[in-house]
């Protein structure tokens, strides 16, 4: 599905999506249990980006490792048919094609902050699932403590993987109860339409909580499993990229400060804001790592 | 014709020196504003096309890594026109404070960007940077550097420091340009071709003074 001749009259008008927005943010906030809603920012700065931003600036290293590449170049990329091998500590393992392993689970719309690690950030209206609700489809087994992903690997389609610039296939990984949180999703789509190649067609996982490149794209595997699984930046440079990767504006990336981020779109003096712990998510997520030092599991 | 190509071929120096003194006549004839103004033409669109064009998603980043690019290619430039009038005997020597002074010009504007347009003010993070962040370091050093270089690139500096105290202290631009092509690879994520090979160059044409300097 290309999507690169859409232009801003494609975009919903901002008046309905205001209005779409308010109730989706009250329908988020009833049906997540302990009143769950957007966060400490919710109620002033949560603005969706445009379409144009959050599809045309993009790191997918597959694609090429330049913003722009990505939009430039996965459209070659077909997404259907699509298989989602699921493997591991599973009751239902097998390989699925990507609506078999959806199936009925229905879609909904969520407004997250986005946070890169090179410290800017968006604001991104997915749809999308639970992840929870697909682990309990494919039955995980007691002994499960992680679940791991893989990107799919197309050396035809994906320049980039035909270079040593990351250990191919790129992989990620979550604890299973960071994994089984109401606010961790698969996305499927992007301000209602289905969601662009550069963005992780045709199913990519999205923790608002973490650093970006958490949130992998274009899975082809799920895997259960019992120890903590590989992921990409923390295999590529273990002293800049924990395998948890918090957005915690107190620990800094070696190399530079993440206190705060630059707002995408903000213009030339707009926009840079502090970090919120948690990418403002603490009140919802900082119970999953209690006892732990964030410091040494960053 | 062929045996004009045959006599290229069997003296090449002479053929050089041909080349070089008829590059050289030209580039005597040419002054050097036009060279300013042609080499403030990619800043220029630039700036332009961050404020008013809205062609970058992202314009900050856009202006600061695209002005620190252009500054360390002017820098490299600078440094080919020695080389060039030793080896091919074309004669630009006129240009080399100009290429200089660019290089200068385009560090100062990456500079104020990311003080002004990225961090935005915050003399805490921005301090912090300056100490912690290796690469900001190195990046700033260069900065330095270039400094008292520029600040004496006028002709009359050379007469009251003497020229050899001159070519002494402008001999810096050696560490500036290493460091440059150091930072510019630091701030990356991953290694790429692009800054490995602006690492190359500087190490090269470094390499070649240093080739220079123990032979005198």
């Amino acid at each position: 599905m290309h999507m690169s001749n859409l232009t801003r009259a494609d975009v919903t008008p901002e008046a309905i999506w205001m209005n779409r927005r308010q109730i989706i943010a009250a329908m988020g906030a009833g049906s997540l249990a302990g009143g769950i809603g957007f966060g400490a920012r919710a109620q002033n700065t949560l603005e969706p980006h445009s379409w144009e931003q959050i599809t045309g600036y993009n790191n997918f290293y597959e694609f090429g490792i330049g913003k722009d590449d990505p939009a430039k170049n996965a459209g070659a990329m077909k997404t259907e048919p699509w298989t989602v091998k699921v493997d591991g500590l599973v009751d239902n393992p097998g390989e699925f094609s990507l609506a078999d392993l959806i199936g009925d689970i229905p879609t909904e719309e969520r407004i997250y902050r986005f946070r890169c690690v090179e410290a800017w950030s968006m604001v991104i209206p997915w749809n999308g699932f639970e992840l929870n609700k697909l682990l309990a489809k494919v039955g995980v087994k007691p002994e499960a403590k992680f679940v791991a992903f893989e990107t799919a690997v197309l050396p035809d389609v994906m320049d980039g993987v035909n270079y040593p610039i990351l250990d191919w296939p790129y992989r990620e990984g979550l604890r299973l109860d960071e994994a089984m949180h109401p606010l961790t999703i698969m996305a499927t789509g992007l301000y209602g339409k289905p969601i662009p190649n550069q963005n992780g067609a045709p199913m990519r996982l999205v923790v608002p909580w973490k650093y970006g490149f958490k949130s992998i794209k274009s899975i082809v595997r799920m895997s259960l499993v019992e120890d903590q699984p590989h992921a990409t930046w923390q295999q590529t440079n273990p002293k800049e990229y924990g395998f948890y990767s918090n957005v915690n504006p107190d620990v800094d990336h070696p190399r530079w400060s993440q206190a705060s981020e630059r707002v995408i779109g903000a213009g030339l003096f707009g926009g840079r804001i502090d970090t919120l712990p948690f990418n403002g998510y603490a009140d919802q997520v900082a119970s999953l790592y209690d006892g732990m030092d964030l410091r040494e599991n960053f | 014709m062929m045996e004009w190509i045959f006599a290229k071929i069997s003296d090449p120096m002479t053929a050089i020196a041909t080349f070089g003194a008829r590059v050289s006549n030209v580039a005597r004839k040419v002054p050097t504003w036009p060279v300013y103004l042609a080499g403030m033409v990619p800043g220029a669109w630039l700036i332009w096309q961050t404020v008013f064009g809205g062609r970058y998603i992202d314009p900050v980043r856009a202006l600061e890594t695209q002005l620190g690019l252009y500054s360390l290619q002017f820098l490299l430039a600078s440094l080919t026109i020695t080389p060039l009038l030793r080896f091919a005997r074309i004669n630009m020597l006129k240009f080399r404070k100009v290429l200089g002074l660019l290089a200068f010009g385009y560090l100062t504007l990456h500079f104020l960007t990311w003080l002004f347009l990225d961090l935005q003010f915050r003399w805490g993070q921005i301090g912090a940077d300056l100490v912690k962040r290796p690469y900001i370091t190195v990046g700033f050093v260069a900065l330095l550097i270039l400094v008292p270089l520029a600040a004496t690139s006028w002709q009359g500096a050379i007469r009251r420091m003497g020229a050899q105290t001159w070519a002494r202290l402008h001999r810096l631009v050696y560490i500036a340009v290493l460091l440059g092509a150091v930072h510019f690879i630091m701030q990356e994520k991953v290694w790429t071709l692009q800054s490995i090979i602006y690492l190359i160059i500087a190490i090269l044409l470094v390499g070649i003074r240093l080739a220079w300097i123990r032979r005198w």
